[in-house]
């Protein structure tokens, strides 16, 4: 199949870029090397819209950072149906004498156009969050920063992107990238091979590779593993805001992070591994995370915590590698794309399409963009009136499936028909399996539910992809 | 079942009992073990057996009305509760609630067992469900985290389908389940039993691969230099349940943070005047003939708690 705009990694920038060149008339196609998108670096993000805080003003992250944060305001949350919360955040300190560290974050923000940042001593702390302990001196509030299901905010980029004409393939890993003459490549991908005009390498871990692949071995991706834990939902109001402390050399620090669908998360470690696929935790990390967490609001405890992962980072240097590589005409890098990331997409997706442009690529908009993705239903997001409205129209939303956090088997249908085909696509796309018990109760249901609508056998459901079926025989 | 049957029992003359699954018995019913109703009975039953006797019962009961498949998402302390079945959401106001919800497993995630997070890891009664309700194998050689009941029950119910059992890893110093459990479950199966151990790691990018086991001082602490990998493709975690009473907070009933059962002077009451817990919901029974005991007197509770209101 021939493309005009190949891009690898369904991740949040791959989406990001698909959707936004989803607005021209090119053909787009977007592969991913996993059972699904999101389910590598994106999926253990941990959901933060930043303002664009704690970024260098001569950083080219910073600038995406605002913008993707305007964007996601003012544009895409309402356009995507996404549940985006301006919850608004706080970097705290421990000692008055940081308060010069405050003022230049505060100096470097508004260099680079974020609004509102105010210095609250701790007069103002006890009576807008009253669980900060102690040792919290003072801070500064930063009210435009906000949070998001990470996953979820792919899922909507990718199903507009292909609402909108673009073409998803996943399981497709890239293995063979070939320059062809005049100009375009031929790219091998899980035994199929494309052609295409321009190739975007959203390949998150893999980016360096990737670009080696293509010709280009111009810089290396250093995995920085951070691991991170989720308290109970009855642990939701714990803080109101985002709390930071100061950031390190290397990190925003351990967080107090609220997430959109109520369980406070607490973390990320920050810890260079040479393993792309370690994605375990350690008695060491949460000791860690919980010494870090416990500093800022001292009530939180061991047996507040109900899951945790870990993910990896990205990391190549300091800032973001968004270019052209003039050694390999057609050949655009966004990689290295670390915190902010999730934020900065919808600026990088912009930021491409303009390199784009500059090479040649035509951008004509389409007659028609439907800019619009409709809301999903979650049950747990709605009252209950809504609930019953719901039911009349669709007698399965009363057939709850998952009690732990109210998920019906419509629910779950749906996310099959929107492109789930994993426990853990089901899992990110409605929450089910991912309350207390941690689908103890569900999960056979669900792995019939997918029997029934997507026609395979139990032995080929999977958790996240070949390799993880959950069922190696049936008994006879 | 039990308290519904002795509500009626003892004069109360509208009784509606709601389960969230298409049949009657709850877990009764994926634990096709016999051990069941030795008390209550004076005869061992497998528990398909066991709740069978009570759903005869129920079914000839003509003031309990039944309702499947329902699923109760909200309680006031006025006993107004709601709850959605297929096609309906339900609103009934009751003089009277008794919660016999249940427990629901401990996680892995509880004991914060480190390592990655491939396919392959199970609560043991989810495996239970799925070998005995599903006919579905989970695995093929299979270690099990904690010595609770189910993890020992299953540990047998998996060799008998010839599932290598490779190893049941306790941490503390004693076995959690049962003496005959201990016995008939690992001892006749050559199933070796390793206290004061812990599962340290597990490894496996998509499916479990091995995990990591280490011996633990009486601090609970490991011992350097006594670590030894244990190749699986399954873990099976049994570390204890948490009664689930979600609904009964929500009723604003006062809950104690560590068991997660209600503050309450004696069994089967809450802070809710008239809203009783009963069964695992109230504390965790080792044997379901005390479960029947314990909620038959709720019933009754019930049926004298209404009395008092006229």
């Amino acid at each position: 199949m021939n493309a005009d705009v190949l891009i690898v990694g369904a991740g949040v920038t791959g989406a990001a870029i698909a959707r936004e060149l989803s607005r021209y008339k090119l053909r787009i196609l977007l592969l991913e090397k996993e059972a699904e998108p999101a389910f590598g670096v994106s999926k253990s993000n941990s959901g933060i819209i930043h303002a664009g805080t704690q970024n260098s003003p001569a950083s080219v992250k910073g600038w995406l950072c605002v913008e993707g944060n305007r964007l996601m305001r003012e544009e895409i949350a309402a356009d995507l149906g996404l549940n985006f919360v301006q919850c608004g955040q706080l970097i705290v300190i421990f000692d008055l004498a940081d308060l010069p560290e405050l003022e230049k974050i505060r100096e470097e923000g508004e260099e680079l156009g974020v609004k509102g940042l105010e210095l609250k001593d701790r007069a103002w702390l006890n009576a807008n969050e009253p669980n900060l302990g102690p040792e919290v001196k003072a801070a500064l509030l930063v009210p435009s920063a906000g949070i998001i299901s990470p996953y979820r905010f792919v899922y909507a980029l990718v199903e507009n992107a292909v609402k909108n004409g673009a073409e998803l393939k996943t399981s497709r890993k890239v293995s063979a990238i070939r320059p062809l003459e005049g100009g375009g490549f031929e790219v091998v991908a899980g035994g199929e091979v494309f052609r295409t005009r321009f190739l975007v390498n959203a390949a998150g871990l893999y980016a360096d590779e990737l670009s080696a692949l293509a010709g280009a071995p111009t810089f290396k991706i250093t995995p920085r593993k951070g691991e991170e834990y989720l308290l109970d939902k009855k642990r939701e109001h714990i803080v109101n805001r985002i709390i930071f402390p100061l950031p390190s050399k290397t990190s925003k620090g351990i967080l107090i992070i609220k997430t959109s669908d109520g369980n406070p998360m607490i973390g990320p470690t920050a810890h260079d591994t040479p393993d792309k696929e370690d994605l375990s935790t350690s008695d060491e990390g949460l000791a860690e995370v919980l010494a870090g967490a416990r500093r800022m609001a001292p009530s939180i405890s061991k047996s507040d915590i109900i899951a945790y992962f870990s993910g990896l980072r990205p990391v190549s240097g300091k800032d973001f590698i968004i270019r052209h590589e003039d050694s390999v005409p057609g050949l655009i890098n966004a990689a290295g794309i670390q915190s902010p990331g999730l934020t900065s997409a919808p600026a990088i997706a912009v930021m491409v399409a303009g390199i784009l442009k500059e090479h040649g690529l035509g951008l004509e908009p389409k007659e028609e963009f439907h800019r619009l993705r409709p809301r999903p239903v979650h049950l747990f997001q709605v009252p209950l009136d809504e609930t019953r409205r719901l039911i009349g129209k669709n007698p399965a939303y009363g057939d709850i499936v998952c009690r732990c956090e109210l998920v019906s088997a419509q629910e779950i249908r749906e996310a099959l028909k929107r492109g789930a085909r994993t426990l853990d696509g089901v899992k990110f796309r409605t929450r089910a399996q991912a309350g207390r018990c941690h689908g103890g109760f569900c999960t056979t249901r669900i792995m019939k539910i997918m029997q029934e609508e997507l026609g395979f056998p139990v032995t080929a459901v999977t958790k996240r992809g070949p390799g993880s079926e959950l069922i190696k025989d049936e008994r006879k | 079942m039990a308290a519904a049957l002795a509500a009626r029992a003892a004069g109360v003359e509208d009784v509606l009992l709601l389960e969230r699954d298409q049949h009657l018995g709850g877990i009764l019913n994926q634990c096709i073990h016999p051990g069941f109703g030795l008390h209550h009975f004076k005869e061992e039953l497998t528990g398909p057996e066991y709740a069978d006797r009570f759903v005869k019962q129920v079914e000839e009961d003509g003031g309990i009305e039944v309702s499947l498949r329902s699923f109760a998402v909200k309680l006031t302390k006025d006993k107004e509760l709601s709850y959605l079945r297929p096609g309906a959401l339900e609103e009934v106001k009751a003089r009277s609630i008794i919660l016999a919800t249940g427990c629901r497993e401990r996680t892995r995630e509880m004991i914060q067992l480190p390592g990655t997070r491939p396919a392959g890891i199970y609560p043991a009664g989810l495996a239970q469900k799925m070998v005995n309700m599903e006919g579905w194998l989970p695995g093929r050689e299979a270690v099990i985290v904690g010595s609770g009941d189910i993890g020992l029950i299953m540990a047998r119910r998996m060799a008998l389908e010839g599932i290598a059992v490779k190893a049941v890893i306790e941490i503390q110093k004693t076995s959690r389940g049962l003496v005959r459990n201990v016995v008939q479950c690992l001892e006749d199966f050559g199933i070796p039993l390793y206290l004061q151990h812990r599962v340290s790691m597990i490894h496996g990018r998509d499916r479990v691969e091995k995990v990591l086991v280490v011996k633990v001082d009486e601090e609970l602490k490991d011992i350097p230099g006594t670590g030894f990998e244990i190749a699986c493709d399954t873990v099976l975690v049994s570390v204890g349940l948490i009664p689930e009473n979600e609904l009964l907070e929500m009723a604003g009933a006062e809950i104690d943070r560590k068991t997660n059962t209600p503050v309450a002077p004696e069994v089967n009451l809450t802070s809710v005047p008239g809203v009783f817990a009963c069964g695992n919901a109230c504390k965790v029974y080792d044997l379901v003939d005390w479960v029947t005991r314990d909620s038959g007197l709720a019933g009754k509770m019930a049926a004298e708690y209404l009395g008092s209101l006229k």
